[in-house]
């Protein structure tokens, strides 16, 4: 290395300034949205404002997890999330197996196609697709967002599984084809267990999504008892009385999934993402 | 399952079938894939191109009358479009600018030898955090961050940066630069992600040669960092921009596109034509609109791609 020792400690020194202000820039806001869920609905603007003040309790927390209304949020979300994930990875690894081992007519085409979809804006479907999700008798069911998310999070799923069935040997489903495997069994048997890492990334992502998804969501149900919660916080809002620290509660329990997936498999997801979104 | 007995015999059988099968097998694979993007996105576009063509549709009994492009003309000349189309560049572009810039800084930062690895791993955590929330409770935490009570106001009060309180987010001249700082916030993430996977690709025989040859870090950054990185750069900025020329959820729950308009983007002038107004015919010519801005950056997109791939 270059530089004295006292240049290093300079170094550190200033490294670690830019550090800790990066980490307030982005952890103090989300610091702030988790203490004011601890609050009262009185103490959420007072002055002067305090991380901690005498309310605080877990009354906020209470209130939401004591009302059904809420809880069936919840549910919905962890259903509608738990089934897209499932069909999502089913789907883009029988797609990622197609396209990494066969070489077919319109297969750059299709390609293209797949990989288009990632850019078709949410907005644009919109409009003809209430229509059409009315004349396919499925509006306000579960079925329709799981159908819908899917289109979103498919691409991207494929990309990432073509990825990663295209760095497998091909020798390895070659040998068992030869001794009498036909290609489904050499699927599901051998590729499907080895790509384990790249199918939990996939899985994570696409219930990130799922979980986190909100136009189709709004647009698409019509009874509280099918919505999912980014549109619980949305009624919230819409309230006459602004519910503060329950808003924020119901924020803070509707990230932890996300968030808990995250921390387990941010490694996984880290390596499939970027091989996702740099190789296509 | 088959066995392998049972394949052979059916090989044996009838060799022309197999040759058929072992030729419709990718699509078949493909199949379940294909199906469902033809029916929930295919249709949709050619739905909502057909419903830009005519006038009267959906609401109106009479039966759709075919106008050509007058309604893109009326579109393209309107003042309301025209004020959401330079929103939508306006964030769009500061937040890719912003995205990329913060998303290298912080990447190069955990990237430092200097540090040890428990501390990028708890720095790593942090930095990610604001990818993990949805768009609607980053719109409730920011409303409750720039409340005109809110701690923002009272931090810039006290360091006497500003003399009243102010409304971020309802202040005609504030809410764009607003929204546009929580784009940026929530959307710097996925570039440091991307970014931190590409620094460690980049082999340290390059930065050894360079230190050989003379070059201070900041040379070194401009002459290998920089171009190592060029393919994900251009990847992560196109999608980007992809993805926030649509972007709706975040702006509906924070402005709703007020006030006066001032943070009206292309996505909500079209939910409010549609859903508000009932103007079927104008929203999906808005809405083809964004789809072919969004196309045109998908071709560079996809090109990109290529070029990584070869």
């Amino acid at each position: 290395m270059i530089g004295s020792r006292r240049e290093i400690l300079a170094r550190k020194f200033l490294l670690w300034i830019a550090l800790i202000l990066g980490a307030c820039f982005a952890g103090l806001p989300v610091l702030w949205m988790v203490a004011s869920s601890f609050k009262s609905n009185l103490e959420i603007f007072a002055y002067p404002p305090a991380l901690i003040d005498y309310s605080f309790s877990f009354d906020a927390y209470r209130a939401v997890l004591s009302d059904p209304g809420q809880l069936r949020f919840f549910f919905n979300s962890y259903l509608v999330a738990i089934l897209v994930t499932i069909c999502t990875v089913i789907t883009s690894i029988l797609a990622g197996y197609s396209l990494s081992r066969y070489d077919f007519r319109y297969k750059k085409f299709l390609t293209l196609v797949i990989i288009g979809v990632q850019s078709v804006p949410p907005i644009t479907l919109m409009i003809p697709y209430f229509g059409l999700i009315v004349w396919l008798r499925i509006y306000n069911t579960y079925t329709a967002l799981v159908l819908t998310y899917m289109v979103f999070t498919l691409s991207y799923a494929i990309i990432m599984m073509t990825g990663y069935f295209n760095t497998l040997p091909r020798d390895l489903d070659e040998a068992v084809m030869i001794d009498g495997g036909g290609s489904f069994v050499t699927l599901w048997r051998i590729l499907v267990p080895i790509s384990l890492p790249g199918i939990v990334a996939v899985g994570v992502y696409t219930f990130m999504l799922a979980w986190n998804e909100f136009l189709f969501a709004l647009t698409l149900t019509r009874t509280n008892d099918m919505r999912t919660v980014p549109i619980g916080i949305h009624l919230l809002m819409g309230q006459h009385s602004f519910e503060w620290n329950q808003m924020l509660a119901l924020s803070v329990l509707g990230s932890l999934p996300v968030l808990i997936l995250f921390l387990l498999f941010q490694r996984y997801f880290i390596a499939g993402m970027s091989a996702g979104s740099i190789k296509g | 399952m088959v066995t392998a007995a049972q394949n052979q015999v059916a090989e044996s059988a009838n060799i022309g079938w197999q040759q058929r099968k072992r030729r419709l097998l990718p699509y078949a694979y493909l199949s379940p894939t294909l199906i469902l993007l033809a029916v929930l996105t295919i249709v949709p576009i050619v739905t909502v191109f057909l419903y830009s063509l005519v006038d009267n549709v959906i609401v109106n009994q009479n039966t759709p009358e075919f106008v050509g492009l007058e309604n893109y003309e009326e579109v393209l000349t309107h003042r309301k479009f025209r004020g959401a189309l330079s929103n939508t560049i306006y964030f769009s572009v500061f937040s890719v600018v912003a995205h990329f810039f913060i998303g290298l800084s912080f990447a190069l930062l955990l990237n430092s030898r200097l540090l040890g690895n428990n501390v990028k791993a708890v720095f790593r955590v942090i930095y990610i955090l604001p990818w993990v929330f949805t768009a609607s409770i980053i719109a409730i935490l920011w409303r409750l961050l720039m409340n005109p009570h809110g701690v923002i106001n009272f931090i810039l009060l006290e360091l006497g940066m500003v003399e009243e309180l102010q409304e971020f987010l309802s202040d005609r001249r504030l809410a764009l630069n607003a929204v546009t700082f929580i784009n940026i916030w929530s959307g710097y993430p996925f570039y440091l992600v991307s970014f931190l996977a590409g620094l460690q690709g980049i082999p340290d025989d390059l930065y050894e040669a360079g230190r050989v040859d003379g070059g201070n870090a900041w040379q070194l950054f401009l002459n290998i960092t920089l171009p190592q990185l060029k393919p994900i750069i251009i990847s992560l900025a196109l999608l980007d921009f992809i993805w926030t020329i649509h972007q709706f959820t975040l702006i509906w729950m924070t402005t709703g596109g007020g006030p006066m308009r001032s943070t009206e983007v292309l996505s909500t002038y079209t939910y409010k034509a549609a859903f508000s107004s009932h103007e079927y015919s104008i929203a999906s010519t808005i809405a083809m609109i964004i789809l072919a801005m969004c196309t045109f950056v998908a071709v560079f997109y996809v090109r990109s791609q290529r070029m990584v791939d070869e």
